[in-house]
């Protein structure tokens, strides 16, 4: 029934005995190699740790592999069903895999950064554009002496900042390349449900969980089109425009204590400010494409998107307010107390800020019920008319990640960041119980304080914004204008003087004010708690109740089947 | 072949080179003032004109009086009158448009004589 | 496949390139003089290598866009270099310690005053291709004062002795911005509000539509 083929594995019943005779001749190539390379570093280079590692390990290693590989694509027809069986949970080991993964790599960044390269003798005769450059014997010197020393080596490159800033940035694009891909179906999963049908359910045999790779390999295939009387330059400009403020964007988001990228003091007015450079891409994707819908499409989304950074930047002053810096990481670190310090709930006009940014920030987002840019009912595609192929996909993976960007300063500014609804003090007695060790450490950073907080609390508001989306019809442009001058930034103006004057008022030394403030805090805590927890009943209900849809399920049928 | 210290000079970044940036941002400003018929491109040349003025006081502030604010409040002041008088301009522009059917500013000429 | 690697490859290069510019344009800003050596050898400057390196490139790519708006002749590639041209200054605020000023450079700018000029562009222009040129003469002249003008100041520059300073110095907070625009400069800062104001209802009054 599955009428699509991998290309590069043979659909034939006969084994092909190509592919393993390859594999073979390679790995004995490799293992020549190898040896003569033994016996030259042996006698030239004096067994010199890094030549061997390089040299000699490399080879061997990939004769291995080549072995492996040839032994895999023999035996196809007997592993493929199988793994195609086991994609989800594949994928989900994957998932919890990546994420220990982040953490061990981190981890080791740290320990050689405070650790090792502190505790080493730096000899200031040695100097280079990089700085010191530790030699290896200087790194075994400051290991511990637990670990062996062939890992001196691997370590070695580990000390210039530019190494680890390489490996942290390319782990940065990774996520912020892969979280377009899975709300693009996650998306489509909800839409389905939403409107009562299931949404993808065939590339990949599991709810259609390869349909997201599969359009993005599609769209790389298509053709490159720019329109005849275009201004050709300004149209392949524009998803460049598009695409870089939202990949800068997380540099400057930090996913937990010690996982930022770059601990700006200003990193808020420093995402603001990317949001607001969006703008002429969109403005420069309408004008580029010479196309009427384009044009109004672009002018209209311009229009929307700086309308709404108004409210949304006085919204988001309500917690600089409250925490006192524009710094992320510490507008973080203030909320580590618990559910009732975050700041969402410490004062109610902050709470009211919270959901007027978020509605602001659907609207910059050209989301949910303001995306009458993309209105596709309406202006073809507004000022995605001309665009096809992968410049229409550079477009789409910014608006997405510029969404989870957004979502992110919501859960950072409003409700904890990487913080668990439980106090981080708490944290001390499981180190009481396990020791300071790598088992406590992660166990808090699981229960307490970690990036898993983080990216959970975000995927549940970019679900937030994919429901909306799917349930509340799209307003006319004068309706989006009418709401944010007349409605929203009056909202915010007086939002931003009551959470002043509020925090004003508690800079005094009034008991009375302490017990207001505590119990309005409490109060405002457990409406959350409400909502919170309200959700997550309807949530059950909905599981349980999953294989029920109401009306007719629709299953379109293949032809030929 | 070269003097002593040639390449140090220009490795060590001091006030003169930020200054002469502003200068030739401030140059291409006039120039763009100067030759645009059409009156947005004046208007751009006015905003290149006060960037390079804005650079000259963040330039100083950071190089002569480093635990001093007034030069990056003033550079703050220069943006936001900058951004004010860029809404008036197009305001005029999009005025003249109407009445004229053209932002050519050479035939705005009814004044004349 | 072979066609759409030409929008591949420019884009990922874009995206690390200036990915890894930003980052330490960021890195430049948040310490001044990263890990530098003592100056015992004399080979890397005071301040690090990466600052000279990262200024001249800002530098240059901050005057050739300036020269791209001077030269392009389609109104809307003028706006482009502008962009361009306003963003690396914000570039160069962050090379200055002044990352405030940067961000609210490109939030205010590039984000603000740089798409009021687009809208303009755009209400007024009838034609993409239509470029009104002065005479090549009045150019000419132009272009001869400008240049003397440029020429002027470089030795004028070049020549003054700045009182003598430290390479790496402490730099401003955001606070210190705040309570500076609180104490020292409030009048300038209310009247600048009020400023703003007068210039929201006249800009709506100039470009309002006529009752007929």
């Amino acid at each position: 029934m599955t009428q699509f083929s991998v290309p590069w594995i043979p659909r034939t019943t006969r084994t092909n005995f190509g592919y393993p005779a390859m594999a073979f001749t390679a790995a004995v190539v490799w293992l020549i190699v190898a040896v003569v390379l033994y016996w030259v570093s042996s006698a030239a280079l004096e067994s010199h740790p890094t030549a061997i590692l390089f040299l000699v390990v490399g080879p061997v290693v990939l004769a291995a592999l080549s072995v492996a590989a040839g032994l895999a694509v023999a035996t196809w027809p007997i592993w493929v069903p199988v793994l195609l069986r086991l994609a989800p949970i594949i994928l989900i080991g994957a998932v919890i895999a990546s994420c220990f993964g982040v953490w061990a790599v981190n981890a080791l960044f740290l320990w050689v950064q405070d650790d090792v390269v502190a505790s080493a003798v730096n000899d200031p005769a040695v100097d280079t554009w990089f700085g010191w450059p530790l030699t290896i014997g200087e790194i075994t010197q400051a290991m511990p002496a637990a670990i062996p020393d062939w890992i001196a080596p691997l370590v070695w490159p580990l000390q210039f900042p530019l190494f680890r800033d390489v490996i942290s940035m390319t782990t940065l694009i990774i996520f912020f390349t892969i979280v377009p891909v899975f709300v693009i179906w996650w998306e489509r999963k909800v839409a389905g449900r939403i409107q009562s049908r299931l949404g993808p359910m065939r590339v990949g045999r599991w709810h259609g969980w390869a349909q997201s790779p599969a359009d993005g390999i599609k769209l790389i295939l298509k053709e490159d089109l720019v329109p005849k009387d275009a201004d050709r330059i300004l149209f392949r400009l524009a998803p460049y425009f598009a695409i870089i403020p939202s990949a800068a964007a997380y540099m400057a988001l930090p996913f937990g204590v010690k996982y930022v990228f770059r601990d700006l003091d200003i990193s808020l007015v420093f995402i603001i400010a990317l949001l607001a450079v969006e703008v002429h891409a969109v403005i420069l994707a309408g004008w580029a494409s010479n196309n009427k819908w384009s044009i109004y499409g672009g002018m209209r989304e311009a229009c929307q998107m700086i309308s709404y950074e108004i409210p949304m930047g006085m919204a988001l002053l309500i917690p600089v307010v409250c925490a006192g810096s524009l710094s992320l990481k510490e507008i973080g670190e203030v909320q580590s107390g618990g559910w009732f310090t975050w700041l969402a709930f410490s004062n109610p006009f902050a709470f009211v800020a919270f959901i007027a940014y978020f509605i602001a920030s659907l609207a910059s987002c050209k989301r949910a019920p303001f995306d009458l840019p993309e209105a596709e009912s309406e202006l073809v595609a507004g000022f995605l008319t001309e665009y096809s192929g992968f410049r229409w996909a550079l477009f789409f993976f910014a608006e997405y990640a510029a969404m989870f960007v957004v979502c992110a300063l919501a859960v950072i500014l409003f409700l904890g960041g990487w913080n668990s609804p439980l106090p981080l003090s708490w944290g001390d007695y499981v180190i009481r119980w396990f020791g300071d060790n790598w088992v406590s450490k992660g166990i808090n950073g699981v229960l307490f304080s970690g990036p898993v907080w983080f990216v959970a609390k975000g995927v549940f508001f970019l679900f937030v914004q994919l429901w909306i989306r799917w349930t509340l019809p799209r307003i006319r442009i004068d309706q989006v204008l009418y709401a944010c001058v007349q409605v929203l930034l009056p909202m915010t103006m007086i939002l931003l003087l009551g959470s002043t004057l509020w925090v004003w008022a508690s800079t005094s030394d009034s008991t009375a004010w302490m017990w207001f403030d505590g119990t309005v805090n409490v109060i405002v805590g457990l409406v959350g708690l409400v909502f919170a927890l309200g959700f997550v009943v309807i949530a059950a209900y909905g599981f349980y109740h999953r294989r029920r849809l109401v009306g007719n399920l629709v299953i379109d049928p293949l032809p030929g089947s | 072949m070269l003097p002593n210290g040639f390449i140090e000079q220009y490795l060590a970044i001091g006030l003169t080179h930020y200054l002469v940036v502003a200068a030739v941002l401030f140059c291409c400003g006039i120039f763009t003032m100067m030759t645009k018929r059409n009156a947005i491109g004046i208007l751009i040349g006015v905003e290149l004109v006060l960037n390079a003025a804005s650079v000259n006081l963040i330039a100083f502030d950071r190089y002569l009086v480093s635990h001093e604010v007034d030069g990056q409040i003033t550079a703050l002041f220069v943006i936001v009158l900058a951004a004010a008088e860029a809404a008036l301009a197009v305001g005029i522009c999009i005025n003249l448009y109407k009445n004229l059917a053209t932002v050519d500013v050479d035939t705005a000429t009814k004044l004349q004589g | 496949m072979a066609s759409n690697t030409r929008t591949v490859t420019p884009v990922l290069t874009a995206a690390v390139v200036l990915l890894g510019m930003a980052s330490s344009a960021a890195l430049a800003a948040s310490g001044p003089g990263a890990a530098a050596p003592s100056s015992v050898t004399g080979a890397v400057p005071p301040g690090g290598i990466l600052e000279p390196i990262l200024f001249y490139i800002v530098a240059a790519v901050t005057v050739i866009s300036s020269l791209g708006v001077c030269i392009a002749r389609n109104i809307v590639r003028m706006a482009v270099w502008l962009f361009i041209a306003l963003s690396w200054i914000a570039f160069l605020y962050f090379l200055l310690a002044a990352t405030f000023l940067g961000a609210i450079q490109l939030i205010v700018y590039v984000g603000g005053t740089l798409i009021l000029l687009i809208f303009g562009v755009m209400l007024t222009s009838r034609s993409p291709w239509v470029r009104f040129d002065p005479p090549k003469i009045e150019i000419a002249a132009a272009a001869v004062v400008c240049g003397a003008l440029l020429v002027t100041l470089c030795i004028v520059l070049c020549r003054a002795v700045w009182p003598a300073t430290e390479g790496a110095a402490p730099g401003v907070s955001v606070a210190d911005l705040g309570r500076g625009l609180l104490t020292t400069y409030l009048v300038p800062f209310e009247v600048a509000g009020v400023l703003l104001m007068i210039v929201m209802v006249g800009a709506a009054h100039l470009a309002r539509q006529e009752k007929k």
